[in-house]
């Protein structure tokens, strides 16, 4: 019944409308459904409980809260009104239909790579999807940031309109992934640092970047804290089950997996995985090691093994597939500690999918270990097994502890 | 008044691991299944977390996990001639509650049943004669056989990853294994638990004497594993804290680590916990099940209409909905006739406890399945001629928990409390060990169950009434196996052994083993069976019951396995069969 409703609604939408798409263009419809899925627009656009794609879901961002906006084909609160034009400005250049400017949270920045043709097939799916009646208000940022014409001298200075290039002398696996990482995919939206306006630091692309209380990890080849020591069929295996031998993912990755990357193909995938790890590691030395004869690292080996070891075995392995390895561990020897931090006081579940649905957790230990003792734990796992990594200090831990307090999540 | 709800293909009384098993194989085979569950959710993360779940005042002795006597208990007597009073705390069995069900906290102990266990009443009138069994013993043949199962087995060892050794692949004896076990169609899933000293001495000395000591079958894993679901399970961890515990390390294979977290993705299961059910609902013929009516925490109830319904409750509580609902003729102890409450029967355990000087045995190094057994006197493995009894029991060195509050030991002649306790129970803590014998419970026409005439409920229903009491045939019986286990006890060498096997009368206060068994039970005969081979209800079609429930009579085994073995058989005829062709799976 409701397919049907849904269908007449379309009829007459499409007869009002001035460019009608094509509407039993299947492969082009299908093609965009896959399209949407790689760009995770579900992952804004659709709110917990909410109908898909009708918007409603905050949105933390460092100036404020944004909520994301309907994207179903109802005229008057989603786009159903907009023409293909409209659309492709809004994907790509960040304007929207009346010419307002969008925020980069809507991460245009990165579609504008994206072909025309691939985003009118996403717009296409999108028709097809059922038009709900869900009026947003989108903006709810504080002065001065709710004042969208700043976002022309924002545009000015972070923002080039592009489009994708193949790289000769790469693989087509490799320029797949390029045109996936650098567009619709967005993964730099996360992973790579912000500058004080919110602008990417493109000199350091998919380093990493701190958001929402984690630390969006090094997803460049760096052998100690980026997909170096992963090989390619590992990092498939994480974006497609959410686990592999060496990993688990959780917090705001659990969503992209739920909604992106667990969807994906495995040529898709394998392309990622190829373009990522040939990214540059970050120049610089890498850390020495503290001394195993640290009082810290001492203090930090007998609370390991007391609270730590029967999960991730006393030589840092883990177990595959439920207990993240230490040893080696990228996020653990992250420059920025906070992800690791985050965890053991808070704890962590990490994400189902229907080919790995344990979602194994780690319970939270900030109740019983004192600031000092995380620190001097969090130490010692960055520095053991052949970890190196700065040392974590116990104001460090301190100053989580009072951030994360003022977070749900 | 109850208000009614859409229907559905498949209603589940308990969601425990029969209720999560059938879930999972009809939800598999596309049917749409709502499962009722009295207690609450439970899931390893949020309920069992290792930071407090090894809390022994918590959930050992203030009974955390299990259900609450006010909610729903049942009354208790040796035989007919007392009056039967209400269980207040619970003590000779811990009844399930909440989803997961006694998956949650059993020792993951994970036998097979042997190929005679299925027909006890034929082997054993076939060896020793009819004669040879007490007048009034009902022991009868379950209507289906070891072979039938063992693909059933098989699944269900492979779903949690069992941790044993194979002593018989496909009729060839395997070294190692138990050489008296059934044929299995291949090894275990993953290899034995690393054994601590007590039982590598236990099984040391069994072998010196002759006997054919083998590691007990464990579901507390070895080794990570990835079950056919996709879930992943961790090794144990060895922290002691299994039976009567949650794991919170993914290490004892479970509901919530095996089944729960796969079946709860799926579009056509839905779980209502905190949900009970009231009575299972019939037409006026009275011989189909029309849906259950249940009642939330809210007072409101609530009928679920459904065209099949799966009773899946703990073995207790399946026999007592049977009995509220009106579900076959109620058990008569004076005429022996009627099935619902006949041949009720428990467990019959003992143990040897032996102090030893200068050895010390760790024995907090613990996991609910870990050990060293031998099978020489289950079943009927060995000659019963000369004894004068049936049954028996594997016996073993099974290092489950050295727990402070309940499992220190002292020597005999030591004072109950005071100094000299404390003294003899520190000297005695690593250094003492106790061996284990874990024995059938056959049946007899004077046990039973059926609707006590003086307590109800907090909801008006009649309390359901055990009445038990162990006869001189289990009795002969642990005094046999008792004397066996104290002689292989003897050969490590203590300086002294206490034996205590199991006495008469059988007190409800103490625990024995959470294996209640029978009440409704499967067999070929409608006149002394509640359900067919395939655990179908002789009355009502549209009803299985699973669950020990169905045991004709108990084995010397720890029961799960072969409850989970029957769920997937029953699930199997209810895909394959049922499905194609409602009705009775077997006519008379």
């Amino acid at each position: 019944m409701r397919a049907s409703a849904a269908c007449l609604l379309l009829l007459l939408g499409s007869s009002a409308a001035q460019a009608a798409a094509d509407k039993q263009a299947f492969e082009e419809i299908a093609r965009g459904r896959y399209l949407a899925i790689v760009g995770d627009c579900a992952g804004c656009h659709n709110a917990p409980g909410g109908a898909p794609y009708a918007g409603g879901l905050p949105i933390e961002t460092p100036f404020g809260t944004l909520v994301s906006p309907n994207i179903t084909s109802d005229r008057e609160t989603g786009i159903g009104a907009w023409t293909d034009d409209e659309f492709v400005n809004a994907m790509q250049d960040g304007i929207r239909r009346g010419g307002e400017h969008l925020y980069p949270a809507m991460p245009y920045t990165y579609y504008t790579k994206a072909t025309r043709k691939d985003v009118l097939a996403i717009r296409a799916y999108l028709e097809t999807v059922d038009p709900v009646h869900n009026e947003v208000k989108v903006n709810q940022l504080p002065f001065p940031f709710n004042v969208r014409a700043s976002m022309v001298g924002w545009n000015e200075l972070y923002f080039k309109r592009g489009t994708f290039e193949l790289v000769a002398g790469k693989s087509d696996e490799w320029n797949r992934g390029a045109y996936l990482i650098e567009g619709l995919g967005h993964c730099g939206l996360c992973h790579t640092a912000k500058n004080a306006m919110g602008g990417d630091e493109t000199t350091r692309a998919l380093q990493g970047s701190a958001l929402q209380g984690w630390y969006a990890p090094n997803l460049t080849g760096d052998p100690r804290t980026g997909l170096g020591s992963w090989s390619v069929e590992e990092v498939i295996a994480y974006l497609k089950t959410g686990h592999n031998n060496a990993s688990a993912a959780t917090g705001p990755m659990s969503d992209v997996i739920v909604h992106s990357t667990s969807q994906m193909t495995d040529a898709d995938l394998r392309g990622i995985a190829v373009y990522l790890k040939d990214q540059p590691a970050a120049n610089g030395e890498s850390p020495r090691p503290v001394s195993a004869e640290d009082r810290m690292m001492r203090a930090g080996e007998a609370i390991y093994l007391d609270n730590c070891a029967a999960c991730h075995t006393s030589a840092g392995t883990g177990i595959p597939q439920l207990f993240p390895a230490l040893k080696g561990s990228p996020s653990v020897q992250s420059t920025n500690p906070a992800s690791v931090i985050r965890v053991v006081l808070r704890g962590a579940q990490s994400v189902a999918t229907d080919p790995a649905p344990t979602a194994p957790s780690m319970p939270a230990l900030g109740w019983k270990l004192s600031d000092s003792e995380v620190a001097a734990v969090v130490t010692y796992i960055r520095n053991s097994w052949g970890n190196a990594a700065s040392p974590v200090v116990t104001s460090d831990v301190a100053s989580a502890r009072q951030q994360l307090s003022q977070r749900s999540d | 008044m109850a208000r009614k709800l859409p229907a559905t293909d498949v209603v589940i009384i308990g969601l425990g691991w029969t209720g999560s098993i059938l879930a999972h194989e009809l939800t598999g085979a596309g049917l749409s299944v709502v499962a009722i569950e009295r207690g609450p959710w439970r899931d390893t993360a949020t309920d069992f977390p290792t930071t407090y779940a090894q809390d022994e005042l918590r959930y050992h002795i203030r009974h955390d996990l299990f259900l609450r006597p006010a909610q729903e208990t049942m009354t208790f007597r040796n035989n007919a001639s007392q009056t039967a009073l209400p269980i207040r705390t619970w003590g000779a069995f811990m009844p399930p509650n909440g989803a997961g069900g006694g998956g949650v906290h059993w020792n993951a102990q994970t036998w097979r049943f042997l190929p005679t266990d299925f027909q006890p009443r034929t082997h054993l009138t076939e060896r020793y004669g009819a004669k040879f069994l007490p007048e009034d013993m009902t022991i009868q043949d379950w209507g289906v056989t070891y072979d039938e199962l063992e693909p059933h087995y098989d699944k269900f060892e492979y779903l949690c990853g069992t941790s044993g050794k194979a002593g018989n692949v496909k009729g060839q004896k395997q070294a190692g294994g138990n050489p008296f076990e059934g044929p299995r169609s291949r090894e275990y899933p993953t290899p034995p638990q690393k054994q601590p000293y007590g039982p590598t001495l236990f099984a040391q000395a069994a072998k010196e004497m002759g006997y054919s000591p083998f590691p007990q079958p464990s579901g507390n894993l070895s080794q990570g594993y990835t079950n056919p679901l996709g879930l992943t399970l961790g090794p144990c961890t060895f922290c002691g804290y299994c039976e009567w515990f949650g794991c919170g390390n993914y290490s004892k294979a479970s509901p919530q680590t095996t089944i729960l977290p796969s079946l709860i993705r799926r579009p056509n299961f839905e779980a209502r916990t905190n949900c009970e059910v009231l009575k299972i609902n019939l037409d006026k013929s009275g011989k189909r099940a029309t849906g259950v009516t249940y009642v939330d925490t809210s007072d409101q109830e609530w009928e679920q209409p459904a065209e099949l319904v799966l009773l899946c409750a703990f073995q207790l509580f399946n026999v007592h909905m049977l009995l509220v609902s009106g579900i076959g003729k109620p058990y008569d102890p004076g005429r022996g006739e009627g099935v619902i409450g006949r041949n009720f029967s428990h467990q019959v355990t003992s143990n040897v406890n032996a102090f030893f000087d200068g050895k010390n045995f760790n024995p907090f190094i613990a996991s609910g399945a870990i050990g060293m057994c031998i099978d020489e006197f289950n079943g009927d493995n060995f000659d019963h001629g000369p004894h004068g009894f049936v049954g028996g029991g594997y016996m073993g060195a099974v290092q489950t928990s050295a727990r402070p509050i309940v499992s220190t030991m002292t020597p005999p002649g030591t004072p109950r409390w005071g100094a000299a306790w404390k003294k003899a129970a520190a000297e005695n803590y690593l250094s003492s060990y106790q061996v284990v014998t874990h024995g059938s419970c056959y049946t007899y026409r004077d046990v039973y169950c059926d609707l006590d005439p003086t307590y109800t409920d907090r909801l008006g229903r009649k309390l359901m009434r055990i009445t038990f009491d162990f006869h001189e045939n289990e009795l002969k019986m642990s005094q046999y196996l008792t004397d066996r286990l104290a002689e292989i006890a003897q050969k490590m060498g203590p300086r002294q052994i206490a034996k205590r096997p199991r006495t008469g009368p059988y007190t409800i206060k103490d625990y024995q083993t959470t294996h209640t068994c029978g009440g409704a039970i499967m067999g070929t005969d409608p006149k002394a069976s509640a359900l067919n081979r395939y655990l179908q209800s002789w009355d009502v079609p549209n009803l299985f019951v699973m669950g020990a429930t169905a045991f004709p009579q108990n084995a010397g085994y720890n029961p799960t396995d072969t409850v989970c073995a029957l769920a997937y058989w029953a699930a199997d005829a209810i895909v394959s069969r049922y499905q194609k062709t409602p009705g009775p799976l077997v006519q008379i």
